[in-house]
């Protein structure tokens, strides 16, 4: 057989993988939704160490190792962080279509931010520490996007 | 401090494309295994062990320690396989350095490796971000970039034409290095003109996706001067993580690399790392990084960043030549990426850097950087560490 692999054309095998998987909250994120559904309030916790307010809440502060016992209800209402605009059709966007504005939104009371969608604001306006507020998903289902977007207070 | 000093003796890489059809994984792997093994002057039986890694999901196989076997010649040797996301490999680097540090093995491959085509880079890196908090909301590789550049350009009003700079020279170094995928020299008006991603990030501030592989060869002290003129000795290495879900950051500052690099300075007695330093290998990924990245390293006070950069002082024949790789912004075989920064450094200090040689290097940095934002970094010397 000839040696030279100069004619021979590459073949592709097309495929995916779909995997289902099961990722469970655990008690202190699941607070945090419950609470929404309830009360259309974001559950925070605290580190009665350090002070640190945390949303999401965590059960452990990274900082100081300890556990957090205290919980804060704080109303959503907060600051822009920082964000970006995007406005080509990236692959991340999935099914939302661009512009879409993500952001870090530092809810008033908490001393972490959250990643979150900005909505009903021209692209142009936003900017870092605008004020914002969440809007509410009319069905929780237990996930981030229970908050349906944050939009200006 | 190391139990016993460590050096790069032999450094392989392949030639980078966007697609490698003509090469499966493993062959691809045993280019850059060949190379390596050519430059240190050993076979595969003078290796001791192989550490060798990629990243998670990207290729979908998920026991390359043994199915690369035919490629890296681990048939019978002792493998492990480390995965770190961005910063695979540069963890592979310090992964391989403890190994010969700790003086349980003399020599130790590195490979590091990514047929980066042959998947959905969004899907895989989406895996990287907590499924519960970040996942639903998330915002891409290229948008949590775009938002630490923007927090920046928020706190110093920098422009995008000051990230711009940062590409142009990083694609007219590329020009020099044959392994780089993209060499060609762009304008800061192509920059600016090409196609808007993610504000403030244009098409041509960042990195593309790529097929390739690096090896690298590290030896002990004894085995590394009797076998290598010039030797590249590790002098440390250092890496921290300060990130459980994306609004935990300090976008705009990136401690991960504040802290590192502070460390690193410190454990080896740099001083003056804007002085001492002669090269950085940076892993950069998209232009603002060139110049955030260098102030959290200590190289330029915090806000000089845009103004050092516009000096020419990261250029070739600049004071301190920044990714005369063309880096990552050039090339970017995702586990590999950070090995190559290692390579490229230890290729420096030993001259055998060609036409992208930056002349009489005594110390070299290289960084890793995973898209969650944590950092390692790699202190080379010509000479060897009297600690």
């Amino acid at each position: 057989m000839e040696q030279d692999l100069s004619k021979v054309t590459p073949l592709v095998y097309e495929s995916r993988i779909g995997v289902p998987y099961n990722w469970w909250a655990g008690k202190t994120a699941s607070r945090f939704f419950e609470t929404i559904a309830h009360d259309k309030k974001l559950a925070a916790t605290k580190c009665d160490k350090c002070g640190k307010v945390f949303v999401p809440p965590r059960k452990t502060c990274p900082e100081c190792f300890v556990d957090t016992n205290s919980w804060v209800s704080l109303s959503g209402e907060g600051t822009v962080v920082t964000f970006t605009v995007v406005t080509r059709k990236l692959a991340a966007l999935g099914k939302r279509n661009p512009p879409v504005i993500f952001a870090l939104i530092r809810p008033d009371g908490a001393d972490t931010a959250m990643l979150h969608i900005l909505d009903n604001i021209a692209p142009e306006k936003v900017h870092t520490g605008l004020a914002v507020k969440p809007v509410f998903s009319e069905n929780p289902k237990g996930h981030i996007t229970d908050i349906s977007h944050f939009e200006p207070v | 401090m190391a139990k016993k000093r460590v050096a790069v003796v032999g450094t392989g890489q392949t030639m980078h494309k966007s697609h490698r059809p003509d090469v499966n994984g493993q062959e691809l792997i045993h280019e850059a295994v060949k190379t390596a093994l050519a430059d240190a002057e050993l076979t595969i039986n003078d290796i001791d062990a192989i550490v060798i890694g990629n990243m998670d999901h990207f290729e979908g196989i998920n026991y390359v320690d043994c199915w690369s076997v035919d490629g890296s010649g681990g048939w019978m040797k002792p493998i492990i396989k480390l995965t770190t996301g961005g910063t695979t490999g540069s963890t592979l680097a310090i992964g391989g350095y403890h190994m010969v540090a700790s003086g349980l093995f003399e020599k130790v491959l590195i490979i590091g490796w990514e047929k980066n085509s042959e998947s959905d880079t969004t899907g895989a890196i989406t895996t990287a971000f907590d499924p519960i908090w970040d996942r639903l909301v998330f915002a891409g590789a290229i948008a949590g970039l775009a938002a630490e550049g923007m927090a920046y350009m928020t706190e110093f009003g920098i422009t995008d034409k000051d990230a711009a700079r940062v590409s142009v020279r990083d694609r007219k170094h590329a020009c020099n290095n044959p392994y780089a995928q993209l060499r060609q020299e762009v304008t800061l008006e192509e920059v600016l003109a090409s196609p808007m991603l993610s504000d403030p990030i244009h098409l041509l501030d960042v990195c593309p996706r790529t097929d390739g592989a690096c090896a690298v060869i590290m030896a002990s002290e004894d085995v590394a001067q009797k076998i290598c003129p010039t030797p590249a000795w590790v002098w440390g290495t250092a890496n921290r993580h300060t990130y459980t879900y994306v609004g935990d950051l300090n976008l705009g500052e990136i401690d991960s690399m504040k802290y590192a690099a502070a460390e690193l300075w410190k454990k080896t007695g740099i001083t003056e790392p804007r002085k001492q330093i002669d090269v950085i290998e940076l892993y950069q990924p998209y232009s603002f990084a060139g110049i955030i990245w260098i102030e959290a390293m200590g190289i330029i006070p915090r806000g000089k960043g845009a103004e050092y950069i516009w000096s020419g002082a990261t250029d070739m024949g600049g004071e301190l030549p920044i990714n005369p790789s063309g880096g990552v912004i050039a090339c970017n075989p995702i586990g590999a990426t950070g090995l190559i920064r290692c390579a490229e450094a230890c290729t420096q200090i030993m001259g055998k850097g060609g036409a992208r040689q930056v002349p009489d290097v005594n110390l070299a940095v290289s960084t890793g950087f995973g898209g969650c934002f944590w950092t390692d970094i790699l202190l080379y010397g010509k000479q060897k560490p009297d600690f």
